[in-house]
């Protein structure tokens, strides 16, 4: 078993060759120059302004060379917490923002911002996006996608002069986060598709990020470099070495700007957990465990220490002809350290405290809503099943998403959810035809906005909707390229269910199914959201005046 | 065969979903509802069924199944099944003459065969799942390479007019073998004691003890054969 966690912990930190790699995928190029490792951010995913891209160092993959970085480690250098751009106007700024309000009115109007992603219509598998997540503060945005990839984005310093529009987002940073690997005892292929990404809260100058695939999570630092020393005694400035016998005089090297590059490090490589699909990773709030939730299991971990977890949800049948019921997804509470929920496929959340027991099969609260006898049909219980859980940034609310609605649970009844939206109900009378082109298997999430007052999820045909829980009001947005000026405001869309098809409506039978947006996310604080079609991350923004 | 009876019926489903204009769903469940008259039942949810069926060979024969995937059309396929056996709580349903048979014939070889096809799905992921233990404990793994016939209780809902799950689930183990060679294991080395004198040159310990051992040995060879099978078997196309 070590040697095992020792090959794929290699296969994991081993080089990517991105040269030997199918044509089709854009891959990053990688290029060695004398001593140091560059990968170019040659992305697909590049500004829509040609901003200049920071490179990227793989620190680790140049220790594994066995060659040294010239450059000085700068654990030394005083650890304060250096801000590169100053952001304090932009907060006080935001503090009018009206939060509240999907709707018409003096609700907000969305804008579109920014589109990432190829232009073409043939999607290389590789670019299919898997996951969209914004930072703690919101500056700063992820995506994986199905290559393995994780793309960062961060949102420029607002303009003070042009102040009718927030930051863009631009490329940050690119890094090949997981390879595909093949387990040799069961002779399979281990997807890199990059399940999910979940950021820590930042704590100094770097940051940190969970990324996952379907067996083997990783936490990853990325850190700016913007100095580099420069003026060695024994070395040229390219990395020569000089013959000792023409030096005649010594200086002392002095740090002088440099462009500013980020590197992307693996820092703790967490494997051989889970021997299910892993669907679900969620950060304590005491910033130190995390959980990591596959189909059978719910593992516990400390982001310090790899080679050992504990599986504190164990729902694998003794005999496996028995099993009926799947784990979907996992959090975390917000504030609660003790507590966490997992969703299953037959509709039910379950609340979990770690203090009751060692091993939380037995569920302290379990939330379900009895079902609608006048909407029973054969497929009742895969549109049941639940494909994501978020809770409420306040902690007191959870929503879960299953394929016709999205449910608000107050975590203190259990019996039925406070509020239910109606995604798509319109495609109630086509499950059948959904589950025979298998999109009834679809998962979608949900994100709540930073008020906790509007949730948005995805649908098909590039939809995505959103719901004040205040007003009571929803509405239809569409991410296509169509409205691709900036500020230019989304029109509301609907869908016309049955009878006569009114004007800019549009009918059930005309949707495109392969167009369907799973991952949305907004931002913490602004109404900023990011959406993501098949291959293309969509941002839009609310209209400032 | 029974993708050419599939299309069929599945393109007579169709046309009665373009002429229905009302959920299509709802009547499924209600045999007894005036839209009998128009399309069968038994035509629907039997066509219903062998999508289902069709989806779950699918699903299996991927190297590595989605597990939510499976679990979701096994239910599903129960409840159909569920609806279309004559249950005492169903109201006695006259079907027409021609559909029971075609139904029954269906459901008597997909039945079996997704018996056989779970059970041996199902075990062979225990299999995976004991070769791979990393932290978990083994205790509560299935005990390796016991496939004994018999259907569990809950595939015993789908084994309504299965006598024939047995011997499936037998042929079924019999496939699992066919690409090792055994040969190894044939030797009289594993012989009783009275067959002795044809053993080969290593069998002088085994020999002396053989009776006793023959149990111990075969669980280890039954062990030892579903590990190679499992390791054997060719990787699958990658998701």
């Amino acid at each position: 078993m070590d040697s095992r966690l020792l090959r794929q912990q290699k296969d994991c930190r081993s080089l990517p060759d991105q040269g030997e790699k199918e044509p089709g995928a854009s891959r990053s190029s990688v290029k060695v120059t004398s001593t140091l490792l560059f990968i170019s951010s040659s992305s697909s995913r590049s500004s829509q302004h040609g901003h200049r891209r920071p490179l990227t160092l793989f620190g680790c993959e140049a220790a594994n060379l066995g060659i040294k970085p010239i450059l000085p480690a700068l654990k030394g250098e005083g650890g304060e917490f250096r801000k590169r751009r100053p952001r304090g106007t932009q907060q006080g700024h935001h503090l009018q923002r009206n939060m509240a309000g999907a709707g018409g009115g003096n609700d907000i109007q969305w804008c579109f911002s920014q589109v990432k992603g190829a232009v073409d219509d043939d999607v290389a598998e590789a670019d299919i996006i898997s996951t969209v997540e914004f930072n703690h503060s919101g500056e700063l945005l992820a995506t994986g996608d199905k290559g393995g990839r994780v793309v960062i984005f961060q949102q420029e310093q607002e303009n003070k002069i042009q102040s009718h529009s927030r930051g863009e987002y631009n490329v940050y940073s690119t890094f090949q986060s997981h390879e595909p690997e093949f387990d040799y005892l069961k002779s399979l292929e281990i997807e890199e598709k990059i399940n999910k990404i979940r950021w820590l809260p930042q704590k100094n100058a770097a940051q940190f990020l969970l990324s996952t695939n379907d067996k083997t999570i990783k936490l990853w630092k990325i850190s700016e470099r913007d100095k580099r020393p420069e003026g060695y005694n024994l070395k040229e400035e390219d990395g020569r070495y000089r013959d000792p016998t023409t030096v005649t005089t010594l200086r002392v090297p002095v740090f002088r700007p440099m462009d500013l590059m980020v590197e992307a490090s693996p820092r703790r490589i967490f494997a051989n957990a889970h021997t299910y699909h892993i669907n679900s990773i969620s950060i304590n709030s005491d910033y130190e465990t995390y959980l990591s939730a596959d189909d059978l299991r719910i593992n516990l971990w400390h982001l310090e220490i790899t080679d050992r977890s504990f599986n504190i949800v164990d729902i694998k049948p003794a005999n496996m002809e028995e099993l009926t019921e799947v784990i979907t997804a996992a959090e975390f509470h917000p504030n609660s350290c003790n507590t966490f929920v997992y969703s299953s496929s037959k509709g039910t959340i379950r609340l979990c405290d770690m203090r009751a027991s060692a091993l939380c099969d037995r569920h302290s609260k379990l939330f379900e809503e009895p079902e609608d006898p006048s909407n029973r049909s054969f497929f009742s219980e895969i549109i049941s099943s639940i494909s994501d859980v978020k809770f409420s940034h306040s902690g007191r609310y959870m929503m879960t998403r299953d394929y016709l609605s999205v449910k608000i649970w107050d975590l203190n009844m259990e019996n039925r959810p406070v509020e239910t939206y109606q995604v798509h109900e319109y495609l109630r009378s086509k499950l059948c035809s959904l589950y025979e082109n298998d999109c009834i298997f679809d998962k979608f999430e949900c994100c709540w906005n930073g008020s906790d007052s509007v949730v948005m999820t995805g649908s098909y045909n590039n939809f995505f909707r959103m719901f004040d829980r205040n007003t009571k009001r929803d509405i239809t947005l569409e991410a296509s390229r169509e409205n691709n000026k900036p500020r230019t405001v989304l029109k509301p869309r609907k869908v016309c269910a049955s009878g006569k098809r009114k004007k800019d409506e549009i009918s059930v039978d005309s949707l495109d199914f392969n167009k369907k947006i799973l991952h949305t996310a907004w931002h913490p604080k602004e109404n900023i959201i990011a959406v993501a079609t098949t291959n293309n991350l969509y941002i839009f923004q609310d209209k400032v005046n | 065969m029974l993708s050419k009876g599939l299309k069929r019926k599945r393109e007579e489903e169709e046309e009665e979903e373009k002429k229905e204009t009302l959920a299509v769903d709802a009547w499924w469940l209600d045999p007894s509802h005036s839209a009998v008259a128009q399309a069968p039942p038994a035509v629907a949810s039997s066509s219903l069924f062998d999508l289902s069926v069709l989806k779950l060979h699918h699903s299996l024969r991927q190297s590595e199944p989605d597990l939510r995937h499976l679990v979701l059309v096994v239910n599903t396929l129960r409840r159909i099944q569920a609806s279309m056996a004559p249950t005492a709580a169903l109201p006695p349903v006259p079907t027409p003459p021609t559909a029971p048979n075609v139904a029954d014939n269906l459901l008597a070889s997909s039945d079996a065969a997704l018996s056989a096809s779970m059970a041996s799905l199902l075990e062979d992921l225990s299999h995976i799942e004991g070769l791979s233990q990393a932290p978990q404990p083994l205790v509560d793994e299935g005990p390796l390479g016991r496939p004994a016939g018999g259907a569990s209780p809950s595939l015993g809902a789908l084994d309504l007019l299965g006598p024939a799950t047995g011997c499936l689930l037998d042929d079924g183990l019999e496939g699992l073998f066919e690409d090792i060679d055994t040969s190894m294991y044939d030797s009289e080395l594993w012989a009783p004691v009275s067959e002795g004198h044809k053993s080969s040159p290593e069998d002088g310990p085994g020999k002396e003890v053989g009776p006793d051992l023959d149990e111990a040995e075969l669980d280890y060879l039954m062990d030892v054969l579903v590990g190679t099978q499992a390791l054997e078997r060719p990787p699958g196309p990658g998701r």
